[in-house]
């Protein structure tokens, strides 16, 4: 049959080549759709791991902001956080940005995304006149004095404590590191687990916030900002010093017998179920600690300790670790582009603080009304309130790289395998100054 | 049929179209991950020209060393626990179980049809340590022994990841090779045996030299399998405790996607090609000596 027909044999492979051609050429234009053509919906990507946002957001489309929503109805995406770095970068290169999302685990890629204009800058604005001082500030502090983000979280972090296992074990609250320290050993020898950390995996941060910390006590609120700026490198002795310090709890076992097998959940459990007697974490586990089904040791039983002075060091123990924590970013394009996406904007504004006070959530927003709350969240509301200068935590200023090469080898460090010195090595080198 | 296929433009319209598919979704983007070697930036930022500055950076990046090593350590052991496991298989279907074979080797089968990721919770469980004591641990406690925390330390858990991947892959391996031992004429092992050949004997002098050419085989998908292996070592340890289980493929996709560095990473992935492909030629290489060594 080919012999024959010439014609036919061109015909159809000229036909085959355009199928083809077609084929590859769609599969390589189907990646911009929903671009800014989120004139129809106001889409919000969210994470998997915090359930307030969307909790909240539903809420506001249905009471104080229906008739945004009616406008341009939201519509909710979510998707893991390990990951959501990776997502916003495709989807900010293809111009594909929904027109709200959870900001990037790595404070240093919405600056990328800004620098490229594609997120929202919100200074100067009346949806800016909405944030308190305290959480304007911090977002100032992560952003070069812009307002990126839309604070949905305000948090101080601190170590938490159970009241009745100190009590039981002999120990006062303590006031100092070296008291603090003390209290592990008095702990550890009366068969009580002194700390409760996640380090599994990227979990390692329940780690690597104690580094964190005892940095800005040692060498005093500016420290990690010189990390970022280039005049100081994490391999510098002061800085490995801090992180042995560390290490050197965890080779005592103070962190539990294999902190790399714990991930966030289970560290939170074992805190919540008088497994360990501290755990250092942010004011977001306050909701689960009002959560009667997790809470097994009472609301009452837990008590919060600012990160202690170390003696002779540089910092105090007012210069509390605060953050917006999880928080959300506005696409520019749709932002810019669309009124509707502006009045939706200035409606979380307006409302998002007291809807979420509503949750247990304490929020970076001004709140609008009174909402009664729980003690412990009172007692957040308070600290933050009294918070002096506030500090960041230990990879608010690293890259992404270096952010997963730390919270990555948290675990091991908290379990003693990685020295202080390895460990601040292998961060240095994906900070890449 | 002969003369279709003896026409070039018959030929050219069955293979033309395949040919262009696998042009446009394989070679292109190959080329195009090529070309971002020579450059540093982000699809944000824009990319600049930077010659061969990955390169240098990956000969002295403290993080590609670890995993250069720990890929090659991975996949020597693991390649030779699918192959010498799956022959093992092969000769108890053949030699000892011979048409009974057909239950066990669908048994033995069974994991390869597993996804990865079911099989690495699996294990997750059996060798857990903290917060509950798994499977292992627990056979352990009962023999008087201490647990051990199996994925917490960079020598267990690669130890954990081989019995892992050995296990999963032996069966597809066994049936793999099971089909070159049962292609050996009969009459040959008749003789062999008439000679006097005890099985091991059999099995050293006949066996295996006649089923050489499978093996070969074998090693080769095993080999480049192992030296790209991702899912299993990502569902299981995720390259942990800290980096210490992170071959180079994970490290490039950490490179690339989690921290937007696709310049420094397709040159990771660069590496990785041209260790695969001199792997692949030394086998190859190997083979031709052990062929004229065994004709």
């Amino acid at each position: 049959m080919f012999h024959s027909t010439s014609r036919g044999r061109r015909t159809v492979l000229a036909a085959a080549a355009a199928a083809v051609v077609a084929v590859g050429l769609a599969a390589c234009s189907s990646g911009g759709s929903g671009a800014a053509s989120s004139a129809k919906e106001f889409t919000f990507l969210a994470i998997n791991e915090n359930s307030t946002i969307p909790k909240v957001l539903t809420s506001l489309s249905e009471n104080e902001c229906a008739a945004e929503n009616k406008a341009l109805p939201l519509k909710i995406n979510k998707q893991a956080q390990a990951s959501l770095d990776q997502q916003l970068q495709l989807l900010g290169g293809q111009n594909a940005l929904p027109s709200a999302f959870v900001s990037p685990n790595s404070p240093d890629l919405l600056k990328e995304l800004d620098g490229a204009g594609k997120v929202a800058d919100f200074t100067g604005t009346d949806v800016e006149k909405s944030i308190v001082p305290v959480a304007l500030s911090g977002v100032h502090t992560l952003y070069d004095d812009k307002t990126l983000v839309l604070p949905t979280e305000l948090n101080i972090e601190g170590i938490w404590y159970n009241k009745a296992l100190l009590e039981k074990a002999g120990v006062s609250e303590p006031t100092s590191w070296e008291s603090l320290k003390d209290s592990f050993a008095t702990l550890d020898s009366a068969g009580v687990q002194p700390i409760s950390a996640a380090g599994k995996g990227g979990d390692g941060w329940g780690v690597t916030r104690w580094v964190g910390a005892y940095i800005y006590r040692t060498l005093g609120p500016d420290a990690l900002k010189k990390i970022s700026d280039g005049s100081a490198k994490l391999t510098d002795p002061e800085y490995t010093d801090a992180a042995n310090v560390i290490a050197e709890l965890g080779s005592a076992g103070y962190f539990g017998p294999s902190p790399s097998s714990i991930d966030y959940a289970t560290a939170l459990n074992q805190f919540l179920t008088g497994q360990a007697a501290y755990y250092y974490m942010g004011s977001w586990a306050v909701s689960a600690f009002n959560d009667t089904e997790q809470n097994k040791i009472g609301a009452d039983n837990i008590g919060f300790l600012p990160f202690p002075a170390v003696s002779g060091g540089a910092g105090s123990a007012d210069q509390t670790p605060a953050n917006v924590g999880t928080d959300i970013a506005f696409s520019k394009s749709a932002y810019d582009g669309d009124e509707k996406v502006k009045s939706w904007a200035s409606c979380i504004a307006a409302n998002y603080g007291a809807a979420a006070l509503r949750e247990g959530q304490i929020t970076g927003f001004a709140v609008n009304g009174d909402v009664e709350v729980p003690p412990l969240t009172q007692l957040v509301q308070t600290e933050i309130a009294d918070s002096g200068e506030t500090v960041q935590w230990f990879e608010a200023l690293f890259g992404p790289a270096a952010t997963t090469a730390s919270q990555t080898n948290g675990g091991p460090l908290g379990s003693g395998q990685l020295t202080g010195s390895d460990f601040m090595n292998t961060v240095q080198s994906s900070l890449g100054n | 049929m002969k003369s279709v296929l003896s026409d070039k433009r018959a030929i050219g319209v069955l293979l033309g179209p395949a040919l262009l598919v696998y042009t446009l979704v394989m070679l292109l983007p190959m080329l195009w991950s090529l070309g971002y070697t020579f450059f540093t930036g982000s699809v944000l930022g824009g990319f600049d020209f930077a010659g061969f500055a990955n390169f240098a950076r990956f000969w002295n990046d403290p993080n590609s060393g670890p995993a250069v090593l720990f890929t090659i350590k991975y996949a020597l052991l693991v390649t030779v626990g699918q192959i010498v496991f799956g022959y093992l298989l092969a000769l108890l279907y053949t030699f000892f179980l011979k048409r009974a074979s057909n239950v066990v080797r669908t048994l033995v089968f069974f994991p390869v049809v597993l996804p990865t990721v079911a099989v690495s919770l699996l294990f997750q469980k059996m060798f857990e340590f903290a917060p509950q004591t798994g499977l292992v641990n627990s056979f352990l406690n009962g023999l008087g022994m201490e647990s051990v925390d199996w994925l917490g330390n960079p020598g267990t858990a690669f130890v954990v990841i081989a019995i892992m991947d050995i296990w999963r892959a032996m069966g597809f391996y066994g049936v793999l090779l099971y089909t070159g031992v049962i292609d050996i004429p009969d009459d040959v092992m008749e003789a062999a045996r008439l000679d006097g050949a005890g099985t091991f004997s059999l099995i050293r002098r006949i066996v295996i030299p006649l089923s050489w050419p499978v093996i070969i085989a074998a090693g080769i998908f095993s080999i480049n399998g192992t030296l790209k292996v991702f899912d299993s070592i990502y569902a299981l340890t995720g390259g942990g405790p800290g980096t210490s289980t992170t071959p180079l493929t994970l490290y490039m996709y950490r490179t690339a996607f989690a921290g937007g560095d696709y310049g420094y990473g397709s040159t990771i992935a660069l590496m990785l090609t041209i260790m695969c492909l001199l792997v692949t030629v030394a086998i190859f290489r190997s083979t031709a000596r052990n062929s004229k060594e065994f004709s």
